[in-house]
């Protein structure tokens, strides 16, 4: 008995199991769904409220395992991921198999209990989507993995939103395609300078697939298409000078960063100044956006 | 044939994974109860 287990491989330790959430992306997750929720100004008991986020959470971290779990692998071959605990062997994969399906059924069951059905069934389709469309056919297959893929980042203010409300309108749609023409552009700087990664790994990222000229004119298009779905809310009426005045200006900076990172030349990361200063002040630009939106309808009501 | 500090190891992991687990589902009790008072105030509101 002692000597069989002095000989097992190590059992997966809790930081690795909570590794394989992607806590970093998680935090995003958490920021957006949460601003969707107090953006809706629907009356929610906190308990709820709270346990909505939750969920959402634990959902994006359940997609998050499911995607590590089907790309170890990949991961493996990759520098700025061969660290996570599957691609290190640090876990095995059915464990992260069995976190990731319990992970999701029981934030999709939670959410469906504690708020209601139309919010758990959102958030079914966007762990599905994530792990299903994006990770094991899109990302694969196709250059425009991120434009479709990025939808799946797109849910979680629509998920707070429908939690909160028990419906959708006009404006968390529009906060859905903000995040969708956002992921392009905050997705292809990175990859422009970590193309060796991707290449190496024989995954069709744009940058690998059609060269760096053609993604950062996609770069710049993406932006202008973002710039104008992020002020839309303002003209249409759905929140006022705070939020317009903000997005306006967030968008402008962010158009000048993309016109940079469409004017570069260079083709070694070294060079890739403007692309690092647009992937950073992406982040930036959708925390504070959604930030405006929170003030912004908060103050209206 | 047996390495022990594998075994101390593997004895620690399953230490802190059992620890874990039961603050968790501690807070999993806590919330539970919260939630079903949370909506049972909402029927009685409704």
């Amino acid at each position: 008995m002692i000597a069989a287990e002095s000989t097992a491989p190590l059992p997966a330790s809790a930081r690795d199991l909570f590794a394989l959430t992607k806590p970093r992306v998680m935090s995003l997750v958490v920021f957006t769904a949460l601003c969707g929720l107090i953006a809706s100004r629907a009356p929610i008991d906190p308990v709820l409220g709270f346990t909505a986020i939750l969920c959402i959470a634990l959902g994006a971290g359940a997609s998050g395992a499911l995607n590590q779990w089907y790309e170890a692998d990949l991961d493996a071959k990759m520098k700025r991921t061969a660290q996570r605990p599957l691609a290190a062997g640090r876990v095995d994969r059915s464990t992260a198999l069995h976190f990731g399906v319990g992970l999701s059924a029981f934030s999709v069951i939670l959410l469906g209990l504690s708020t209601n059905w139309l919010a758990a069934g959102i958030l079914a389709t966007a762990i599905l989507f994530y792990a299903v469309v994006y990770t094991m056919w899109l990302k694969p297959n196709t250059p425009q993995n991120i434009v479709i893929g990025g939808a799946a980042g797109a849910f979680p203010p629509l998920l707070g939103w429908a939690a909160a409300s028990g419906d959708v309108s006009v404006l968390p749609a529009i906060l859905f395609l903000i995040i969708f023409l956002w992921t392009p552009p905050h997705f292809w700087a990175l990859a422009l300078f970590v193309k060796t990664d991707y290449a190496a790994a024989g995954v069709p990222m744009l940058p690998v697939t059609a060269g760096a000229k053609a993604t950062r004119g996609q770069i710049l298009l993406y932006s202008v298409a973002l710039a104008a779905a992020a002020v839309a809310p303002w003209p249409l009426g759905l929140t006022g000078a705070i939020y317009g005045m903000t997005a306006a200006a967030l968008s402008l900076a962010f158009l000048a960063l993309a016109v940079r990172v469409w004017r570069n030349q260079a083709t070694e990361p070294a060079g890739m100044g403007p692309e690092k200063k647009l992937f950073a002040f992406s982040i930036l630009y959708l925390y504070t956006l959604l930030g405006a939106l929170v003030a912004d309808r908060l103050l209206l009501a | 044939m047996s390495d022990p500090r594998h075994l101390d190891e593997v004895r620690r992991r399953q230490r802190t994974r059992a620890l874990v687990t039961a603050l968790i589902l501690a807070g999993l009790v806590v919330l539970f109860f919260f939630v079903t008072l949370a909506k049972i105030g909402s029927m009685h509101g409704a």
